[in-house]
């Protein structure tokens, strides 16, 4: 007479799917792929509701019109914003990419370990972990209040230097990490053949690593065009086109897509709600797009 | 044959020059962490614009120091420091009309959000990066996921707060049941019926999810294979390797990672703003409007004169220090426990 073992009972090499750890190994699995969905849950649920709400809301007037009064529902427009994003963007970019790359050359090719290249290091961990709405606050102070910019008070300029502000650690980072990567042979070689650091550092070197520094620029560039905080007191808002008498209308107060969603957003009127969704729905766009021309740079990069 | 010939005057200076400006361009980033510091601590112990640091100016702070000057003349007023010292962190009234400013409410409701958005944010965040760097999903799924999860860490948090504005009826059915059941609880006391303290931490747990995951996906990713072999080889688990080899051998990076998530989140300011309900009582419960540092700067500052501002600039230093503290932190951390496998 044979006595067959169930295998629930054995020891042995077979694999027991009712031992205790197989049970737990099971359900931590389990575990693990619920937290992931629910991870990747809000994001759908962010990006539908935006493309819903948002995409309904998206004419051609939006980008034409002015935003109505509270309480009207005509025009349904916010191009002032639109532009007004264009412009606060576009300075804080030309403030804080020469700013960035030359801090991030420095700290890379110049300094490299020097107890003083550690300590900007250091300033750009802390800067980088300085609240948007101090920054915001700074320029309020150090511009805004003390009418530094040619007597004027709130404007575009302020808010594009808030934004630098906000930029210029990220920049400074992806530079410096970009440029470390490039191959020491390409110096050596370029030094080697009579080149001076000038010369290796804008012709070799900076070309050598231009796609990680780009894609660098071009996600600091999307988050800022999304940041509201530090523009709230800077740039201020404004329900009109750009004043292009002052300073080519850099120098007085600015609307921004940003300000827009919070400012609209909190409102009871419904036309100045789905003016905010239309905002919210072109910012999501254009992060997923600089997300997607960023990937590409960096396949562009490994090619 | 080769002649010794020295490069020309002119080369020579743009290449010192060009050395010169890219050390200048970094200090500009010094200079301005310094500049942040000292302009809010400036704004905290005085009223008056940063102009009146100029000796020449009609209301220059150096008049003060100037012995022919009485208290009369002296053209800048003490601000918020001075005031109320260190009893604005114990004061939980934030009163305009008698000028009587305290911190409390904020204070609290800026490390309560944050305490309760990572007690949900770190298992969801290190439990999903796991879920990544195992081989549960063929990789191209996995990459897709992680693509995912880093866009969430780029749409604007201003968007965020849109979007659980709409979400709040949604919100709202969650909570009360909490409330009918568990209210002899503090945290549940309060009837949840519109913007409050709870909801700026659900979506703080948003925000915070991106950095977790891709922190710790990245530290985990780069624990040794040999580590992960070795306890597959004397028989452990798949969660056992986990729990007692890899984890522990990417520790530095998930606790910086959280540490980085922390500073996030106490200086968090769109979203909470228009999810907290910016009410300056304080309360204890989780249900009822609240306000943090963060969200009573982007309420009030536009609004403000006087004292008020410099209460708020006194609000906005601590901010700063606290997150100054909390970065320390994360960097120490990451260099202390960081396993070396050379």
């Amino acid at each position: 007479m044979t006595t067959i073992q169930h295998p629930l009972t054995t020891s042995g090499l077979n694999y027991n799917p009712y031992a205790p750890r197989n049970v737990w190994n099971r359900a931590m699995n389990l575990l693990a792929a619920l937290f992931s969905i629910l991870v990747v849950l809000p994001l759908i649920t962010v990006i539908l509701y935006v493309l819903y709400k948002g995409g309904g809301a998206i004419t051609p007037a939006i980008f034409t019109e002015l935003p109505p009064a509270p309480g009207l529902s005509e025009p349904m427009g916010m191009g002032n914003a639109i532009i007004g994003t264009a412009m606060v963007t576009g300075v804080a970019a030309l403030v804080a990419i020469p700013v960035g790359v030359g801090g991030g050359i420095y700290l890379a090719e110049v300094a490299k370990r020097g107890w003083f290249a550690q300590f900007i290091r250091f300033g750009v961990n802390v800067l980088a972990g300085v609240p948007s709405i101090i920054c915001g606050l700074f320029i309020y102070a150090l511009v805004v209040n003390t009418r530094i910019l040619w007597g004027e008070s709130f404007s575009a300029m302020a808010g594009g230097l808030a934004l630098a502000v906000l930029m210029l650690p990220t920049i400074v980072k992806t530079t410096d990490e970009g440029l470390k990567l490039v191959s020491q042979e390409l110096r050596m070689g370029s030094l080697g053949i009579g080149a001076s650091r000038f010369v290796t550092i804008t012709r070799v070197v900076l070309p050598a690593a231009i796609s990680p520094i780009a894609t660098g620029v071009v996600l600091g560039i999307a988050r800022a065009a999304g940041e509201t905080a530090p523009l709230i007191f800077t740039a201020l808002f404004s329900p009109f086109w750009p004043d292009w008498s002052s300073g080519l209308g850099l120098l007085a107060p600015t609307a921004t897509m940003s300000v827009q969603i919070y400012n609209f957003g909190i409102m009871p009127f419904a036309p100045q709600v789905q003016l905010a969704w239309a905002a919210s729905f072109i910012l999501v766009v254009m992060i997923l797009m600089a997300n997607l021309l960023s990937r590409w740079l960096a396949r562009f990069s490994a090619s | 044959m080769f002649t010794h010939k020295k490069r020309p005057w002119a080369e020579k200076l743009v290449d010192r020059a060009f050395i010169r400006m890219t050390a200048i361009l970094a200090s500009v980033v010094s200079l301005t962490v310094f500049g942040i510091f000292f302009t809010v601590g400036f704004q905290a112990v005085f009223q008056g614009d940063l102009s009146s640091l100029l000796p020449w100016n009609p209301d220059s702070i150096w008049q003060g120091i100037a012995p022919w000057n009485d208290e009369e003349t002296f053209g800048v007023r003490w601000g918020a420091i001075p005031h109320f010292g260190l009893g604005f962190l114990a004061n939980s009234s934030w009163n305009p009309v008698r000028s009587d400013y305290g911190a409390l409410t904020p204070i609290y409701g800026t490390l309560m959000t944050s305490a309760l958005a990572l007690l949900l944010a770190v298992p969801l965040g290190v439990g999903t990066a796991i879920f990544l760097t195992e081989d549960f999903l063929p990789q191209k799924l996995r990459t897709t996921i992680g693509f995912m999860v880093e866009l969430l860490a780029a749409i604007p948090s201003v968007v965020l707060g849109l979007w659980a504005m709409a979400m709040l009826n949604g919100f709202l059915t969650v909570f009360t049941p909490l409330h009918t059941h568990l209210g002899w609880l503090p945290f549940f006391g309060t009837e949840p019926g519109g913007p409050n303290l709870a909801m700026a931490s659900l979506i703080l747990v948003v925000m915070l999810l991106p950095i977790i995951t891709a922190v710790s996906r990245d530290s985990l990713n780069q624990v040794p294979i040999e580590l992960r072999q070795g306890a597959y080889a004397i028989g452990a688990t798949r969660w056992t390797s986990i729990f007692q080899v890899l984890i522990p051998a990417a520790i530095s990076g998930i606790v910086g990672g959280t540490m980085l998530a922390l500073g996030r989140a106490l200086g968090e300011t769109m979203a909470v703003t228009m999810i907290i309900g910016n009410s300056t009582n304080l309360s204890a419960s989780w249900f009822s409007p609240s306000s943090t540092i963060a969200s009573l700067l982007a309420n009030q500052f536009g609004e403000a004169d006087d004292i008020q501002v410099s209460a708020l600039y006194y609000a906005a230093l601590l901010l700063m220090i606290l997150t100054f503290l909390v970065n320390i932190c994360a960097q120490v951390i990451v260099k202390r426990l960081a396993l070396k496998y050379d």
